[in-house]
């Protein structure tokens, strides 16, 4: 008998041998035949990856991506059917990765590929009228708290992520050695992950943990720029709904 | 999320096609010969975005066959409930006019391995498939199509055929059935049998939709034949002629063109679908 677990066992490990009770036609070992199912097994979970994490094929290339993801899916298979969201401690894992040590910002960049996944599949919803907060007298406005789109998505890295994210797949310009803070915005269903001026990730995360707009403003420090900042959630339609 | 509109209670028996995203406009814009769609279930299970506000566009126009390739129907564990009620919540929402999962498992000791895998043909197999599928014909309200896999190898233990298993998971459970004469044509030349006298076996009077797709060819390590669903190219001659085999004798069927990998532009796709208005406007002459 063929169970399901000695099936299993040797779909992501190559050195397990063909299990036994599997023939062919004419009641011979399988042996290659059950290639095909470690084959598909392993070529599927990485196609699903590469599709997944552009930026990391762009950065290290195809070859080298397939190495990694060969070793990803061995130590990390899929959890669930919605191959959607394979890949979620990719990051993570890339970190270990002796061959990898000396790209340290990867981590981060792969972070981007994954919040760029998440946004692209979170719920939809519709920003607020730009005239709506402009209505608001300075003291209501300094005491609302903002509500933010499902997918908008933060991440602070302390490399260029956002830069290198962009020079990867954008022909973005060659990134410079500073940490950034990326948001992700999807006004419509294109995410697209901006890199914030400086203070403006202070005061977005203040704003994500529900303090009021005036007591947020005050993390943003001295070169933070609030006009660009409203300005670039408004147009994008990530604030939904403001409470006062 | 709004309800999709759901005017299209079946199938009809004309060519569809497996939708890809990069067809979207093209599929508005000029669909004919193709008059139904099918989606991979999974793939709609977001909570929002693109996929879903395409498909209510889509729902709209075609009937929608609803295709399931996660929930290891054959597999020897319980069905996985969350993944159950993910498909429940989309068949709720969209109203299909089929929805068909696959004979075959994918997930073990909560691994899921993004494949369709094979299971022996026995008794024991028989009651936990049949188990499975009254269970999801409950859960979702609905009668499923169950489809045939491609087969690479098979089991010593097996007892049943591949067609006497189906039609006695039939008569048990009432569920209908999904006949993909790719699959059958790449078993066949697999382990050697008669692709024609799979179909003459075949209960198709249960058989609520047919699929086409492409395959790859291979050699075992002793030189055979080893053909591979990889649904990346045209169907081959000897496939469409099965089907002209399955059609004389089933009438005609809601006939889907599936190409999952190196999908091609639209009027490729649509020239196949063109070739199965063809095969049914013969069955009907």
């Amino acid at each position: 008998m063929t169970d399901q677990t000695s099936f299993h066992s040797g779909l992501l490990n190559p050195t397990v041998p063909v299990p036994d009770g599997l023939i062919d036609a004419r009641h011979r070992p399988a042996g290659r035949r059950y290639g095909v199912y470690r084959n598909n097994v392993t070529v599927s979970l990485r196609d699903a990856l590469a599709e997944g994490f552009p930026a990391l094929v762009s950065l290290i290339g195809r070859e080298n991506f397939d190495h990694v993801a060969r070793a990803y899916l061995r130590h990390a298979p899929p959890t669930s059917p919605l191959m959607m969201h394979y890949g979620a401690t990719l990051p993570d894992f890339i970190s270990t990765l002796d061959q990898l040590k000396h790209l340290p910002y990867l981590a981060d960049v792969v972070r981007i590929d994954v919040a760029m996944r998440q946004s692209y599949h979170a719920a939809d919803s519709t920003g607020i009228d730009p005239s709506t907060l402009q209505a608001l007298e300075e003291e209501h406005l300094l005491a609302t708290t903002f509500h933010f789109a499902p997918s908008m998505i933060l991440l602070r890295s302390t490399w260029p992520a956002g830069s290198i994210w962009h020079y990867a797949l954008r022909d973005g310009a060659k990134p410079t050695g500073q940490a950034e803070d990326i948001l992700i915005l999807r006004a419509d269903y294109d995410p697209e992950p901006y890199v914030l001026g400086a203070g403006s990730g202070d005061v977005v995360q203040a704003l994500q943990s529900g303090v009021p707009f005036g007591t947020a403003l005050e993390s943003g420090g001295d070169a933070f720029d609030l006009a660009a900042l409203l300005n670039l959630l408004l147009s994008q339609q990530a604030i939904t709904d403001l409470n006062h | 999320m709004p309800d999709a509109t759901h005017a299209f209670p079946h199938l009809p028996n004309l060519p569809g096609v497996g939708y890809k995203p990069q067809h979207f406009s093209d599929i508005l814009d000029n669909p004919a010969p193709v008059g139904w769609l099918e989606v991979h279930a999974e793939n709609y299970m977001g909570d929002g975005g693109r996929p879903l506000a395409q498909l209510r566009v889509l729902a709209e126009r075609f009937p929608i066959s609803v295709h399931g390739v996660g929930l290891s129907i054959g597999g020897e564990g319980r069905l996985d409930s969350d993944h159950l009620a993910r498909l429940k919540h989309l068949c709720d929402w969209l109203n299909p006019a089929s929805f068909s999962e696959h004979l075959a498992w994918s997930t073990h000791d909560s691994h899921f391995l993004n494949d369709l895998l094979p299971l022996p043909y026995t008794s024991d197999t028989l009651t936990r498939v049949a188990d499975h599928i009254d269970e999801v014909q409950t859960v979702l309200g609905r009668r499923m199509l169950l489809e045939n896999p491609s087969s690479y190898l098979a089991f010593a233990e097996s007892t049943y055929s591949e067609t006497d298993f189906l039609a006695e998971i039939v008569r048990r459970t009432g569920c209908g059935l999904l006949l993909d004469v790719n699959n059958v044509f790449v078993s066949a030349t697999n382990l050697d049998y008669s692709p024609q006298g799979y179909i003459d076996a075949y209960p198709l009077d249960a058989v609520g939709e047919v699929h086409l797709g492409g395959h790859d060819e291979d050699e075992d390590d002793h030189g055979a034949p080893l053909l591979i669903d990889s649904h990346g190219c045209e169907v081959v001659d000897p496939v469409w002629a099965l089907l002209d085999h399955t059609l004389a004798q089933s009438g005609p069927k809601p006939l889907l063109v599936e190409w999952d990998t190196d999908v091609p532009d639209w009027p490729v796709l649509a020239d196949e679908a063109r070739r199965a208005a063809s095969a049914l406007t013969r069955v009907l002459s």
